[in-house]
């Protein structure tokens, strides 16, 4: 049996999610490879030839996987597909793109955001914002996988797998990358941050939620967050949104602030290790999740918290 | 130009399910059903091209139980012009509605299909991206921003770092993301204007569509539950909590 792992990167490095699917790929257990396509990504491929477990690193450089289009990629993923039992991404916005677009080409079922590993055949999913856990067995001779990062524990590096050079497969060129607007920040990313300090609608405005939460998140070292009702608003960018259908994330520590709890927001962070919710409603939903309310204006509230924790 | 809409029945949004006593599913007796929000919000985008002028018509498409056609009449209330409703009581999992959709798009030649991102009941995040495979069409997935122009698509998407925009030729399958557009509440009149539209019914094996599911569903539980922990006095005591109780930070 062996593992094809899709690995996410931006051709300089790695993305953390691709540490976690390795972790999936090896509780399913089998040989490990690992397929980096990119354009001049050598060095993305060299971080996967270093982490533990994983037998081949496959490398297709080429300029018309630049832009990681689904098309494109599909192609090749298809080409090299022959011999594997399974073919993992992580269950980002990459990996959500790709992999339903591979499976249906092998005419087989996708198993979406898998948060455990029962055997080589049956995974448990969450379904309906995370209010009920599916554990599903697949029929199909290949199992298309995405994994959920936060449920896997990233694998470690020091190993040094043996890196191939692959043949590109042909440009389909169905697709074409204009413009890519990455938000720049000097904080952690929100998949991979240990303190998550998000905001919702009761931050009031783009210019509160910065003036308020930046000094807080910046003395905890913390990723920023936000409910989609901050997003929508435009306090933030999209790339911000926790929940059913932004990031999902699990922090040690989530910090919901002006957040009501709604249940496609908890079905984001309800697994954090701590969350703590400030909010004025004493009867808002997200308090019966919370390990620390605070019942208090966060105009008050959170200024002082930063001042507090500096 | 012509657009499919595929629209799921789920379980409404606000709907907090229950997983069944016995592992063998949620109970879904007696719970309200809707429109999947990311659907309505496909079904806003493409009555909005006709609207536009760009596109001449917009069929809906239901795959499920007859109760499927209460969601094509929504559709249909919001503006769609005609529903098509592939009826059958089995389980169908994203590949096998993907293949009925490619059945429909053979017969009707749609140039566009606008699909929702996900379903809010198996939040597989499939579909859009398997009938785009089947068809051999670009793909333009968690779609924030689309122009239709020149015989192509030019679509903002969310991804996770940002967002990105991408030039697709038609014909093309788009799926929705939550910030695409605000759907808008049908009126009345709409209502009933939508009641007198045609509604057509296949079924799978018409489209020789075999539908039998790949995945065997062999448990469903709860997840293990959150108890509300305590409430702090004030930031003071927040603090203290945060750094000698949980010791996190
Ligand atoms: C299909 C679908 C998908 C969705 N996906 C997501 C998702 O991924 N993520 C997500 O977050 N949401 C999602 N939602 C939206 C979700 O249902 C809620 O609407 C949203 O989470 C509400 O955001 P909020 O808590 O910031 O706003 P609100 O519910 O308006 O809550 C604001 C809170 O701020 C408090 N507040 C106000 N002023 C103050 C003050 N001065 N001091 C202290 N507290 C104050 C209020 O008491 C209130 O509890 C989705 C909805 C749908 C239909
Ligand atoms: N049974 C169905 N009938 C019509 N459309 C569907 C059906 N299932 C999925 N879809 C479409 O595919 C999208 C993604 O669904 P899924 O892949 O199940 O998350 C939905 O938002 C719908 O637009």
């Amino acid at each position: 049996m062996a593992i094809l792992v899709i690995a996410e990167h931006d051709n300089a490095a790695l993305k953390a999610a691709t540490l976690n699917t390795v972790a999936a790929a090896q509780k399913i257990g089998g040989d490990i490879h690992v397929l980096v396509a990119g354009a001049d990504c050598a060095a993305a491929a060299q971080q996967a030839a270093q982490l533990q477990g994983v037998a081949t690193v496959k490398v297709a450089d080429a300029a018309h996987y630049a832009a990681q289009t689904a098309e494109n990629l599909t192609a090749l993923v298809i080409a090299q597909a022959a011999g594997y039992s399974h073919i993992l991404a992580p269950a980002t916005t990459f990996g959500k793109n790709l992999a339903p677009r591979v499976a249906a080409l092998l005419d087989v079922a996708q198993i979406s955001e898998i948060t455990a590993v029962e055997s080589a055949d049956t995974f448990v999913r969450p379904i309906y914002a995370g209010n009920a856990l599916a554990t599903v067995k697949s029929a199909d001779a290949v199992k298309v996988i995405t994994v959920r990062t936060t449920a896997f524990d990233a694998i470690g590096t020091g190993g040094s797998a043996p890196v191939e050079a692959i043949a590109p497969a042909a440009d389909t060129a169905q697709s074409q990358l204009q413009n890519r607007e990455l938000t720049k920040s000097e904080r952690p990313e929100l998949g991979a941050a240990k303190i998550i300090v998000s905001g919702g609608r009761g931050l009031g405005s783009g210019e509160n939620y910065h003036q308020l939460l930046e000094p807080l998140a910046d003395k905890l070292g913390a990723a920023l967050g936000a409910s989609r009702a901050a997003v929508d608003a435009g306090f933030v960018p999209n790339d911000y949104q926790v929940g059913q259908t932004g990031k999902i994330v699990a922090p040690q520590l989530y910090l919901a602030i002006g957040i009501s709890g709604a249940i496609q927001h908890l079905a984001g962070m309800k697994d954090s290790k701590v969350i703590v919710a400030i909010n004025k409603d004493p009867d808002a939903p997200i308090f019966q999740i919370a390990d620390y309310g605070l019942v208090a204006d966060l105009f008050e509230a959170v200024p002082q918290l930063a001042a507090a924790v500096g | 130009m012509k657009i499919l809409v595929p629209v799921k029945r789920v379980v409404d949004y606000n709907v907090k399910v229950r997983v069944k006593a016995d592992g063998s599913g949620v109970d879904l007796a007696n719970v309200k059903m809707s429109m999947n929000p990311f659907d309505e919000i496909a079904v806003e985008e493409a009555v909005r091209l006709k609207e536009a002028g760009i596109a001449t018509e917009v069929v809906a498409v239901s795959c499920g139980v007859a109760a499927c056609q209460e969601t094509l009449r929504t559709a249909m209330a919001i503006g769609a012009d005609r529903g098509i409703l592939v009826e059958t009581d089995a389980d169908l999992q994203p590949l096998a509605v993907a293949k009925l959709l490619k059945a429909l798009c053979d017969k009707e030649q749609p140039q566009l299909v606008i699909c929702g991102k996900q379903a809010i009941d198996d939040d597989a995040n499939q579909t859009g991206q398997m009938l785009a495979a089947l068809q051999n069409w670009p793909q333009a997935t968690f779609a924030s921003k689309v122009v239709i122009a020149d015989g192509k698509a030019t679509v903002t998407r969310e991804i996770d770092g940002g967002l990105e925009t991408l030039a697709i030729s038609l014909p093309a399958v788009v799926s929705t993301d939550l910030r695409l557009n605000e759907p808008r509440y049908a009126t009345l009149p709409n209502i009933m204007k939508a009641k007198k539209k045609p509604l057509d019914t296949v079924k799978p094996a018409d489209l020789g569509v075999d539908v039998t599911p790949r995945l065997t569903t062999l448990k469903v539980s709860e997840p293990a539950k959150r108890s509300a922990g305590v409430r702090v006095a004030d930031v003071a005591d927040l603090v203290n909590k945060l750094k000698n109780e949980a010791k996190v930070i």
